[in-house]
């Protein structure tokens, strides 16, 4: 089955701007069109997408105890002023 | 995530409160910006103490300047601007860095595919632009992905990209901020901002790739 109008070397250039719904109507219709035919492609924007998911992973919301109180004694210098 | 472009009602309040010396006012604000703001610092000056000694440089900043802010943007994008540019002037003043404004436009005009295009059938064939050697599945929920060495790799591809976008990854898909977030912080435009979050992702995949099929 053919494709013609969108093809996987530039859906790979293109996935950032459909993610943050950045792409004009037309093209992103071509690009679910083709992701409708396309395993790759769906497996590759899958992965991009578990990608976002992974890195979220890093954060920690602590900044340790001794960062912590290092910035009450500027509160409290400051306080003191 | 910074809370919004205009001040909330709680903003508006804990503001009051910190403009009277209300230390738990103080304390709810570290708590909630703390780890981003070290996190935002650390991608200019890498060494932890010295990030902490820009976040605590920044705090007093915003202390001093309490009384001035007229609450035109959210207090947390007030506080990582100001993070931001204090981390940028030390980066300069040691001398370990590369000019920060030339960065971005450095890194936006970064030549190159996302994908190398030996994987893609060459123009002569008549699946043209369609995979040669297309991806292999990770075959691994979520959850088993979640490892250890998986966010090992992960923190060291970040750690590979170039200055901008190791800076825009961090804050949208490390931090969550929105794009629009990311553009007042870091003064980019909308179009670059997508760029450099386009590169970064696409090689933090192919470390992910990499690692998880062995190739």
């Amino acid at each position: 089955m053919s494709v013609p109008e969108l093809n996987c070397k530039e859906l790979v250039e293109v996935v950032t701007d459909y993610l943050e719904g950045r792409m004009p109507a037309e093209r992103r219709l071509l690009l679910e069109e083709h992701l409708a035919f396309c395993d790759w492609c769906q497996t590759y924007l899958e992965q991009l997408r578990a990608t976002i998911r992974l890195t979220g992973t890093l954060r920690e919301d602590d900044i340790g105890p001794a960062a912590r109180a290092a910035l009450l004694e500027v509160f409290r210098d400051w306080k003191g002023r | 995530m910074l809370g919004g472009t205009v001040l909330s009602v709680s903003e508006r309040e804990l503001l009051g409160a910190l403009r009277r010396g209300d230390e738990r006012a103080f304390t709810t604000l570290v708590d909630r910006y703390g780890a981003s703001m070290l996190r935002l610092a650390l991608i200019y000056v890498r060494d932890r103490a010295v990030a902490e000694e820009v976040v605590q440089e920044a705090w007093l900043g915003v202390l001093r300047g309490i009384e001035r802010f007229e609450g035109r943007s959210s207090l947390g994008t007030w506080l990582h601007r100001i993070v931001a540019n204090l981390a940028k002037t030390r980066a300069v003043r040691e001398a370990r860095s590369v000019p920060f404004s030339a960065l971005a436009g450095a890194d936006v005009e970064e030549a190159g595919p996302s994908v190398p295009p030996e994987r893609f059938r060459g123009p002569g064939d008549r699946w043209a632009g369609h995979w040669a050697t297309p991806p292999r599945r990770w075959g691994r929920p979520d959850h088993e992905l979640v490892s250890a060495e998986t966010r090992a790799v992960i923190a060291a591809a970040i750690q590979a990209l170039p200055p901008a976008q190791q800076q825009v990854i961090t804050l949208r898909d490390v931090e969550g901020w929105s794009a629009e977030e990311v553009c007042n912080v870091l003064a980019l435009s909308e179009t670059n901002q997508r760029v450099l979050l386009h590169r970064a992702r696409t090689k933090v995949r192919q470390a992910l790739d990499d690692y998880l099929t062995g190739s």
